[in-house]
């Protein structure tokens, strides 16, 4: 069981912010964050960690790691944190980077054979491609056995293909070795295969918090495609008006009415949504 | 040519044995103390950190006329330090190789600190943080991770701080006196020479410190393009 309780002054871009965050989890369970860039999401990790101070308390399994009078140091939490940068070591070879948590050449076999890098322990990561990076990343954050695995946006610079070889083998890796997880994620799709709980995270503060369907599915109006959309421009032909949206990264043009052209800028974000009676699937 | 022979063979190299014993001790006790200082310059929030580095700055500005007057004020018999010296060890800190060594290690100060600063500066703070989340002590940390990771630096460190102690002249001349075979640095031997009309033999000194100089230095350049082609620009 891992309470967390935690209260601190962030200083952003936008002037002072409370972050203000207080959770339970269990032992296995899956979190992902996810919120706003700005949100305390990376802050909170670090506390949590001992990489930042904070007020508030964290307790894991009876042992308190922060509270009042107590601040336990970084090197006694039994934890591990996935950087999103990697933050290989770059001296070391793959299996040295491995070895350097803890001298133990089985659990560190093992970990390269079920990520398929075991073929590349020799190598020293200046010679890796983003995605074996962040493989080796974590297999060495599991090499100290954590009570708690933090990935702070792990996948948040690799490609899709490679997003979703990662996601099936973090989901391989938490189920063979049962690691209570946090993990930061803007990925709607990511969130829904790996997490067992959601928190979403908006100034500091949780908004949201359940299960990954009933956080994230947009269940508001009777609409059933909704979708985050931007206005890149608005145009008139003859008497109607087109405007081209963005969503993801797919450009719609979709026809307005003129009351609508009037309310709505260029630039502006827009929630696009339509009933779907029959949907093609292709 | 025989000749030129038998001038090379006559002159006494004792200087510059001198000048890198001087220079090689200055450069292993500095590394000592400036890789903490450095490690704590590059590290702290403190306030006091300009102030720091301020103080470890001065040897570049000040006259060493002016830093060897009051390193020879402060280490004289009759002040409290080269008093105490005298008398409980009966060591003198003035007029001898000791004393050389002493404000070498001043002069020469923020030529092994800066770098080294600048290094750890650079150094990926992530991976810094994911060698003490693996369990590690700060110690084991510099020396396991940091440093490898910035060893053009640490070349580039004790290079410039053996070539400036090399190249010392009012400090030395100041706090050693040019006795021979004790204080009287290549540098110091070269000034002497010229003092005498003795062109020749400082002709000779003169374009030996200037190959071994350029020698040395094209090796760091060449060592440092090498290691970056191998490692990357390191972080």
């Amino acid at each position: 069981m891992i309470e967390i309780d935690i209260k601190k002054t962030l200083h952003g871009n936008l002037g002072e912010m409370a972050l203000d965050v207080n959770f339970t989890l269990k032992e296995g369970d899956f979190l992902c964050i996810s919120g706003k860039s700005g949100a305390g999401k990376t802050t909170l990790l670090r506390v949590i960690a001992g990489l930042d101070s904070a007020k508030g308390s964290i307790k894991v399994d009876n042992e308190v790691w922060l509270n009042k009078n107590h601040f336990l140091k970084i090197q006694k939490r039994e934890i591990s944190f996935v950087f999103q940068d990697y933050a290989l070591f770059d001296n070391m070879s793959v299996e040295e980077n491995l070895l350097y948590v803890k001298k133990d050449f089985v659990l560190a076999k093992k970990l390269l054979k079920l990520t398929q890098m075991y073929e590349l322990r020799k190598r020293h990561p200046s010679t890796l491609s983003g995605g074996q990076k962040q493989r080796i990343a974590i297999c060495r954050a599991l090499m100290k056995k954590p009570k708690l695995l933090l990935l702070d946006e792990p996948l948040s610079a690799l490609d899709n293909a490679m997003r979703q070889k990662l996601q099936e083998e973090i989901l391989l890796l938490h189920k063979e070795f049962g690691t209570t997880t946090i993990m930061v994620s803007h990925d709607v799709s990511e969130i829904y295969k790996l997490a067992s709980k959601v928190i979403i995270l908006e100034n500091g503060k949780i908004i949201k918090e359940g299960k990954a369907l009933d956080v994230l599915l947009k269940q508001q109006g009777s609409k059933k495609f909704s979708f985050e959309a931007e206005i890149l421009d608005i145009k008139q032909v003859d008497v109607i008006y087109i405007a081209t949206l963005c969503i993801e990264q797919q450009l719609v043009e979709i026809v307005i009415s003129k009351k609508q052209k009037e309310v709505l800028s260029i630039g502006q974000k827009i929630r696009v949504g339509t009933k779907a009676f029959s949907p093609i699937l292709s | 040519m025989k000749e030129l022979f038998i001038l090379l063979t006559d002159l006494s190299y004792e200087p510059f044995i001198l000048s890198f014993k001087l220079a090689a001790l200055t450069s292993l006790i500095l590394f000592t103390f400036c890789l903490p200082l450095a490690w704590y310059l590059s590290q702290t929030k403190s306030k006091i950190k300009p102030y720091l580095e301020a103080i470890s700055a001065l040897p570049i500005v000040l006259p060493p006329s002016v830093i060897g007057f009051y390193i020879l004020i402060s280490l004289s018999p009759t002040s409290l330090i080269g008093g105490f010296f005298n008398d409980v060890f009966g060591i003198s800190l003035v007029f001898n190789f000791t004393s050389l060594v002493i404000a070498s290690c001043f002069y020469s100060l923020p030529f092994m600190v800066q770098p080294l600063q600048a290094a750890f500066e650079k150094l990926n703070q992530n991976m810094l943080d994911a060698s003490y989340l693996a369990g590690k002590s700060t110690l084991e940390t510099i020396i396991r991770v940091a440093l490898p990771n910035m060893k053009p630096a640490v070349l580039s460190a004790f290079v410039i701080t053996f070539a400036h102690t090399v190249g010392e002249f009012g400090v030395v001349l100041m706090i050693g006196g040019s006795i021979q075979g004790e204080t009287k640095v290549a540098s110091l031997a070269i000034y002497e020479f010229v003092e005498v009309l003795d062109y020749q033999s400082a002709h000779i000194y003169s374009f030996i410190m200037l190959a071994l100089s350029f020698i040395v230095l094209l090796g760091v350049y060449i060592f440092n393009a090498k290691s970056k082609k191998r490692f990357g620009e390191y972080k």
